[in-house]
């Protein structure tokens, strides 16, 4: 029993501060919105020029020129605003956008990210990920935390090109919540049912474990999705 | 009179000669000159050097110019592995030149063109392999790039509203790139859905001032692209 995506976003959403301004990368991080608690403002951040997104669309209602970062079709929020791209990486580059949510081939000990090509690919493509990793304060990864080969993605030194050295500040997986800190990898959380032994062993750096660490709060079941599974 | 209307996208683009640099606006299907590539395809120019945010999709628009060979270099951020099998195609023979940015950057060194700037210091990519070759300085304890201006012979945008002056308007995320494009190319040609006379565009809902633009053309909405379902609010 893991935390499942939806799981992973849950426990990242609980996270976001009120008054947020936030950026999600596809997959995982793109699950976010969903799991808010009601009644905390925070605004979704699209790099292709949004701010204040919304729900995605609902099919038969779309708007041909409102898409996400994905090209999906979604929705603008009362109080949103459109903006062209050089106003929309200064909010990333100039740290104006807080929270950035992003998914990852592997974070090492010191906060190092890799999500941008695997070694000698021939074709890479970086699009806002290193503006992102550079210019964002809060660099939060939500990803698996082993490879589908049960390989850690958690490592000592990234052996993939890196989109931006020491820039990750937290860790969401289905196993665990680990923060980066300053003398290395911290363990605060652990996945419902999951031993710190468990987790260790699935890591490929060590570590710390925080004199509070505790069992994350999830609940198996939320909205009618499975978080736990 | 001044009047930047032209009938035609293949009148808008006649005069694209071969090895030119053209910036394409756009980003996903919103805000992309469709109509205008599909002139420049007929029109024949080639041994171009396309900038643009992605790699394009199908055979369509950008896509169909690599489909063509028309295209030695490109310069973008996002390369869309699955959709643009036109452009992986001729990039691993080796026909085509790939100058690969981060997203930020790309926008900044247009814009930097654009404002006559002789380029900027970035942290983004500094010590990632997207800095190799490039001047690295420390600024602020902090290691930056260096980032030279991104200009261009021809520009194609894609707006919403626009005048004989040139002044345009974009819808939602029509935007993106095109703003900034604008500015940094010595002919700037935009494809609209609707010209409107001049007075009709509020002042402070010009997104795009008419000193940039060249020429505008008046067109459908691409039937290629995705269409609206209901009657598209006007600004």
């Amino acid at each position: 029993m893991t935390l499942t995506r939806d799981g992973i976003a849950y426990r990242v959403a609980r996270d976001l501060p009120e008054g947020s301004y936030v950026n999600l990368g596809v997959g995982i991080p793109s699950l976010v919105p969903s799991y808010v608690p009601k009644g905390r403002d925070i605004f979704i951040h699209s790099e292709n020029g949004l701010l204040g997104v919304g729900p995605m669309s609902v099919p038969g209602e779309e708007d041909p020129d409102i898409i996400n970062a994905s090209m999906q079709h979604t929705t603008l929020l009362p109080g949103a605003s459109i903006f062209d791209h050089a106003l929309s990486f200064a909010m990333i580059r100039g740290s104006h956008v807080t929270h950035s949510i992003i998914g990852a081939i592997e974070v090492a000990a010191n906060g190092d990210l890799a999500n941008w090509m695997m070694p000698g690919d021939a074709l890479p493509s970086v699009g806002g990920a290193m503006d992102l990793a550079f210019g964002v304060r809060n660099v939060f990864v939500a990803m698996t935390h082993v490879t589908g080969k049960g390989e850690p993605k958690i490592v000592t030194a990234c052996s993939c090109p890196l989109t931006a050295p020491r820039c990750v500040s937290r860790i969401y997986t289905d196993l665990a919540l680990v923060e980066v800190g300053a003398d290395g990898l911290v363990l605060r959380e652990v996945a419902p049912g999951h031993k710190v032994a468990e987790v260790q062993a699935l890591t490929g750096a060590p570590l710390r474990i925080a004199d509070d660490c505790r069992e994350m709060d999830v609940p198996p079941v939320y909205n009618g999705v499975k978080l736990i599974a | 009179m001044i009047d930047k209307t032209v009938a035609t996208c293949s009148e808008a683009v006649k005069d694209v000669f071969d090895g030119a640099t053209i910036m394409f606006g756009g980003f996903g299907h919103a805000g992309v000159p469709g109509q205008l590539i599909e002139a420049l395809r007929k029109q024949g120019a080639t041994r171009l050097a396309i900038i643009q945010n992605g790699s394009g999709g199908g055979d369509y628009g950008v896509g169909g110019l690599f489909l063509d060979g028309r295209i030695r270099k490109l310069t973008a951020s996002f390369i869309n592995r699955a959709a643009s099998t036109n452009f992986r195609d001729r990039f691993m023979k080796g026909e085509v030149e790939l100058e690969l940015l981060p997203q930020g950057t790309l926008a900044e060194r247009i814009r930097a063109a654009g404002a006559g700037l002789g380029g900027f210091y970035t942290p983004t990519a500094a010590g990632t392999d997207l800095a190799k070759g490039k001047e690295i300085r420390v600024l602020d304890g902090r290691p930056h790039v260096f980032e030279t201006p991104l200009r261009a012979d021809f520009a194609f945008l894609k707006a919403h509203l626009g005048d004989r002056l040139g002044n345009l308007c974009y819808r939602y995320a029509m935007r993106n790139f095109n703003p900034v494009m604008a500015t940094a190319a010595k002919v700037v040609i935009a494809e609209v859905d609707k010209i409107v006379p001049v007075g009709e565009l509020p002042a402070e809902n010009i997104h795009t001032p008419g000193i940039f633009v060249d020429r505008v053309v008046q067109v459908e909405r691409d039937p290629h692209y995705f269409q609206p379902k209901k009657k598209a609010a006007s600004k």
